[in-house]
């Protein structure tokens, strides 16, 4: 996948587990607790998702990567560069 | 006789263990829900009755907070579920109370009705109750050695006023305390926030519609439940969990258990354990009175929705020392009392629920027939108690139902029919046994809103993180 397409699958995602936030004005560079109301328990189903779409591995230790939408994506990209999109 | 192999065996189709379920099927787990009982529920089940539909457990559901809250357990809950707000019908308290000699303190959902009474029954006390909410809005975290702090001497250090602490602890050691006459700290600002600050709600159908939305969702998702498939045993190698035995002779293996029957029971299904802990399981338990009436409860003048009384100024909260119940405190209930949106109708009739503190160990020593009788004179008792506090609705009962805490043992079996589960939690839900966890009353939170946030946090960091 290609960062673009990580980017829209990100979304994808969080419009799943956080359906009542307002994605529209999502801006990368900042953190997503800034902008949503994300718990811990949320960040855990991003990384689950990953895995069941996937299958991407993600060690509790590095899911600091995860904290924005621009460090989420440079993270996943060398994981994800293999995956075609469906 | 056949073996399945599970990622996950859930024991107990409670809220707690059917949200578990929900987890690990959401994240295609092969995971089954094994109840004893012939339908699901466990503390908070439904039966109906001489054509009405009957709630078992709490009178309401807590921690309520309006569609589109983005805070507190209800929303965390609503999102880890993948379920709408809308989905649980629930329409708010229309008012409750804390009715002692001489003075009721009123609260709803609006935090601001509690300050205003007390501003005005406790002039002195107003700033002091600020003080706490503060600091009650600081405290996150739960740690097992801040949770344990006594919460009489904390609030013995804010207020001046003794009444206004036995007012304040009243509704919240009924809603959820396990321990007698203290509360643990950490209890005590999580009900604190699930009764003052969010507050109740209920769906117009009652417990049912969660429960069946807790199923549908779960078996949606691939998960198997069983009913009538009691555990009798839980085979242990070494320090792990091998295989489930039920007592219908079927054997089960799985990767990993998570339990809501309780640690006592739990434990008692090791077979590693010759001896069980000495760990008490919980032992506050009721009776529960259930009045109908041929009219609208707020007809006779009762218009509240949840009424906790106390009869002197001092709020014992113990098993009955020498009786079988202690009718000096209870709660009274009304699922008429809500806000129901107009087109809902009305409920099958109006109902009046009673609950009073009983002693399971003299419940149980009675035979058939004494054992119905006292339940006909504790009615009566409960109800002669419960009329000092609220209009005489006596003459307007067309039927009642009681039940006692022997019921609760058969349908839940959980020891002693404990309602709050056992004085000490296991925070972590671990057990001696590497991959046996544990979830609902006993790991933490008591009542709908906090068994299910059990179920789904214990899911979380026992059966999906270790996956990862």
């Amino acid at each position: 996948m290609t960062p673009a397409d990580i980017r829209d699958e990100i979304l994808d995602i969080l419009s799943e587990i956080a359906p009542d936030e307002d994605l529209s004005g999502l801006e990368d560079e900042k953190n997503f607790r800034e902008q949503m109301e994300l718990d811990s328990m949320d960040f855990l189903d991003i990384v689950m998702e990953l895995r069941k779409r996937h299958r991407v591995q993600i060690p509790e230790d590095e899911y600091t990567n995860l904290a924005s939408m621009a460090s989420t994506v440079a993270y996943l990209e060398p994981k994800m560069r293999e995956i075609v999109r469906a | 006789m056949s073996t399945d192999h599970y990622d996950t065996i859930i024991i107990g189709a409670g809220m707690s263990g059917l949200a578990a379920g929900i987890r690990l099927a959401l994240y295609d787990q092969r995971v089954c829900v094994l109840e004893r009982h012939y339908t699901i529920g466990g503390l908070n089940s439904f039966y109906r009755m001489n054509g009405r539909n009957y709630d078992v457990g709490l009178h309401a559901m807590t921690n309520y907070t309006e569609k589109g809250a983005k805070k507190g357990p209800l929303a965390r809950l609503l999102k880890q579920l993948r379920f709408r707000w809308e989905d649980f019908q629930l329409a708010p308290q229309a008012g409750s109370a804390v009715a002692f000699p001489g003075v009721t303190l009123n609260f709803n959902n609006d935090i601001d009705l509690l300050r205003a009474e007390i501003a005005s029954k406790f002039p002195s006390q107003i700033d002091r109750f600020e003080q706490l909410l503060n600091q009650l809005l600081e405290y996150d975290d739960l740690k097992q050695e801040d949770f344990d702090i006594s919460t009489r001497k904390v609030l013995g250090e804010i207020f001046t006023e003794p009444l206004l602490i036995e007012m304040l602890l009243c509704p919240l050691m009924w809603y959820g305390n396990a321990r007698e006459s203290d509360m643990d700290y950490g209890q005590f600002c999580i009900m604190f926030r699930s009764i003052f600050l969010e507050g109740f709600a209920r769906p117009f159908r009652g417990v049912r519609l969660i429960l069946k939305n807790l199923v549908r969702r779960f078996r949606e998702l691939g998960g198997q439940l069983f009913l009538r498939s009691g555990v009798e045993r839980i085979e242990v190698e070494g320090n792990t969990a091998v295989a489930v035995v039920l007592e219908n002779g079927k054997t089960l293996t799985a990767k990993r258990i998570l339990s809501s029957a309780g640690v006592v029971e739990t434990m008692r299904m090791c077979d590693d354990r010759s001896i069980v802990e000495v760990e008490r399981a919980g032992e506050l338990t009721f009776i529960e009175s259930i009045s109908v009436l041929d009219c609208q409860p707020k007809d006779t003048g009762f218009d509240k929705t949840i009424v906790f009384f106390n009869d002197s100024p001092a709020f014992s909260w113990k098993q009955p020392t020498d009786e079988l119940c202690d009718i000096r405190t209870g709660v009274l209930c009304s699922p008429n009392n809500y806000l129901y949106s107009a087109g809902e109708g009305e409920l099958d009739a109006g109902f009046i629920r009673q609950t009073t503190i009983a002693h399971f160990g003299r419940w149980s020593q009675l035979d058939d027939r004494e054992y119905t009788r006292q339940k006909m004179r504790w009615y009566d008792q409960s109800t002669a108690s419960a009329v000092r506090f609220i209009p005489d609705f006596r003459r307007h009962v067309i039927d009642t139902d009681i039940f006692t805490p022997k019921t609760i043992r058969r349908f839940t079996s959980h020891d002693n029919g404990a309602v709050y589960g056992a004085p000490q939690k296991r925070l972590d839900g671990t057990t001696h046994l590497s991959n046996l966890f544990l979830c609902g009353t006993d790991q933490g939170f008591v009542g709908i809103v906090g068994a299910i946030v059990s179920g789904i946090s214990m899911a979380n960091q026992h059966c999906l993180r270790t996956e990862l």
